[in-house]
């Protein structure tokens, strides 16, 4: 037998065991779940709940994050300062936080009992096992995936174009809303996506600092697993829905992120 | 009037230099790469803080950092024209036009916009994306943008590096007129001395962050400082128009500007410019017209006699400024001084045109 013959075969093989291995619970969420009892569960006033509440607390938490993230990715892509390294380090740490570890922290840092718990309390706002809870929870694990993207788009904007803007009588704040954030847009949306994607998902550190309640912190992830044991088809139909929803936002991200490459590349 | 003075690391070395420009009139800042010609342009733009450093518009002082003062580059109000010409992608022609055009209705910031589009004859681009332009097209709109908000001086950083040599020699033309006709102090950069001596009313040579030479372009050809200079001169340039061809494969003949008259075996027509290097051209005693094969003789006048090294260079008036490089044993046979008259041949092979 000619040698290297075996390889190219090996590699198909590992990327169809992959391919299956990866997709199958996907595949089997649609094929357990048809599409009359999808809709029936759907009528479930809890099922409807926890996907209105999940689509209001993302999206606060999406907006909190571009509002405060996008001039930060600025910043980080833009300028150059002692411990820049570390800063990105730590805005990057909960990428990797385990989600429950997440959850202990903010209980520890914003809780009743919290380093800075007290503070928060006498400004009169609720957080644990509120609403609000669950937007700080989801801002805090989704938040790196959109500062990462931002700071990667900003940093592949041609510098002569801000220098360019300047030198045509536009301030800093100006070059960064007329030309910054429009030429970095398709890589800040695409960030955008995974970061919403990241918090449509999310699970640990909602749970332990949140709680699950129906119709106050019980988001789509929270309600699959109150449902398990009791009804497996309203599990299974939210689980479509998220299916759904997560691959739309993953096909956004990879199509508007292609587009940014195509751009930068030019 | 417009001066830059800056002190400031570069690289290896440090940037030293001071230029000044007064208005209506172009410095050509010529060198090789990394010599700190652009660093100069962005200190007088304020884009780049020298370690220390001045630069004064007129009145104005938008720099000096031994007062600690330093205005915003939005307030200098510096035609910038960058070397990949940095057009804004993501918004149509007139916009990038119209982008230095503040407090003014869109409607009459369109109208501005297209008028200058119209002067570079471009108006028909106005809704096109900046990505879809040729190299020509979008140096108009880079040169149209800078001038849209009137600005106070006009800073080129390499503005026809980026073309190929066809669209090079329309663009070179169409901006020496825009210099011409902008009345303001114009500080361009090249490392193309050609360029620097077309485009430039006068050139300064800078060489590892240090001004070596400034002077008109036939002054720092006809005697350069250094041999630093008298290699980067490279070509003498003469222009003239040329005839029509008779017969294709005929030699051009160029009547030069100022009298004379001189060919070439490459193809030309009208106004051209004709470049030979100093090195090709052969001095014989006035009046001669040899028996060799050198097709161009010129009668001319030694203006200067400098020595570079084992070469002479010596400036000629023929009447347009011409420099020829010959060994110092040349310059004892045929006495030559300043005042003394001559013939000078070269090749036309050795003739470059360049259209006009």
């Amino acid at each position: 037998m000619t040698r290297g013959r075996w390889f190219a075969p090996a590699l198909v093989v590992a990327l169809a065991g992959a391919l299956t291995f990866l997709t199958l619970p996907v595949v089997a969420i649609f094929v357990r779940s048809s599409p009359g009892n999808l809709l029936g569960a759907l009528d479930d006033p809890g099922v409807l709940d926890a996907l209105w509440l999940s689509l209001r607390t993302t999206l606060v938490a999406v907006a909190i994050i571009v509002v405060v993230g996008t001039p930060a990715a600025y910043l980080l892509a833009t300028r150059t300062f002692r411990g820049h390294a570390v800063v990105v380090t730590l805005v990057e740490l909960p990428l990797v936080l385990p989600p429950a570890v997440a959850g202990v922290g903010l209980l520890a840092a914003l809780g009743p009992g919290g380093i800075v718990g007290g503070a928060i309390e006498d400004a009169g706002v609720r957080l644990v096992f509120e609403t609000a809870g669950v937007v700080v929870a989801l801002t805090f694990v989704a938040a790196p995936f959109f500062i990462r993207g931002a700071q990667a788009a900003f940093g592949a904007v041609d510098r002569s174009w801000l220098e360019a803007s300047r030198t045509l009588g536009a301030g800093e704040a100006r070059t960064f809303l007329r030309v910054a954030i429009p030429a970095a847009a398709p890589g800040m949306l695409a960030g955008l996506a995974l970061a919403w994607g990241r918090a449509v998902g999310e699970f640990g550190a909602t749970l332990i600092f949140a709680g699950s309640f129906r119709g106050r912190t019980q988001t789509a992830p929270l309600a699959i697993y109150e449902r398990l044991g009791t009804d497996f088809d309203a599990a299974l139909a939210l689980s479509a829905v998220l299916v759904a929803v997560s691959g739309a936002l993953l096909l956004t991200a990879k199509l508007l992120g292609g587009r940014g490459i195509a751009r930068a590349a030019r | 009037m417009l001066r830059v003075e800056a002190r400031t690391a570069l690289g290896a070395f440090e940037l030293d230099a001071a230029v000044e420009v007064p208005a209506g009139s172009c410095l050509a800042l010529a060198g090789p790469s990394g010599a700190g010609k652009s660093t100069l342009l962005r200190v007088a733009a304020g884009l780049l803080a020298p370690r220390h450093g001045r630069v004064t518009c007129g009145d104005d002082v938008w720099l000096d950092t031994a007062a600690g003062r330093q205005v915003a580059p939005e307030l200098r109000a510096c035609g910038y024209v960058f070397q990949d010409y940095a057009l804004f992608g993501h918004m149509a022609v007139w916009q990038n036009v119209a982008y230095g055009l503040r407090g003014v209705a869109r409607a009459e910031r369109r109208r501005r916009a297209g008028e200058l589009l119209e002067r570079f004859g471009i108006e028909r681009l106005a809704d096109e994306r900046p990505r879809t332009l040729s190299g020509g097209e979008r140096q108009r709109v880079a040169l149209a943008r800078a001038l849209a908000a009137q600005p106070r001086v006009l800073l080129l950083d390499e503005p026809l590096s980026a073309l190929d040599a066809r669209t090079r020699a329309s663009a070179s033309r169409e901006l020496a007129g825009v210099l011409r006709d902008t009345g303001v102090p114009a500080l361009l950069v090249t490392h193309d001395f050609t360029e620097a001596a077309v485009l430039g009313d006068r050139v300064a040579v800078i060489d590892a962050g240090r001004i070596v030479q400034e002077g008109t372009a036939g002054e720092l050809a006809a005697a350069p400082h250094s041999a630093f200079v008298a290699d980067f001169t490279g070509a003498v340039v003469l222009t003239g128009v040329a005839r029509p061809q008779r017969r294709p494969g005929d030699v051009t003949i160029v009547d030069l500007d100022g009298g004379g008259a001189a060919t070439s075996t490459d193809r030309g027509s009208g106004p051209v410019a004709l470049s030979v290097h100093p090195w090709e051209i052969a001095l014989e005693p006035a009046g001669a017209r040899g028996e060799g094969s050198a097709q161009n003789h010129l009668d001319a006048e030694v203006v200067t006699v400098t020595h570079v090294g084992n070469r002479v260079r010596v400036g000629l008036a023929a009447p347009q400024p011409l420099v020829a490089e010959i060994t110092g044993a040349a310059v004892g046979g045929l006495h030559l001084a300043p005042g003394v008259r001559v013939t000078a041949t070269w090749k036309a092979t050795a003739t470059r045109l360049v259209s006009l």
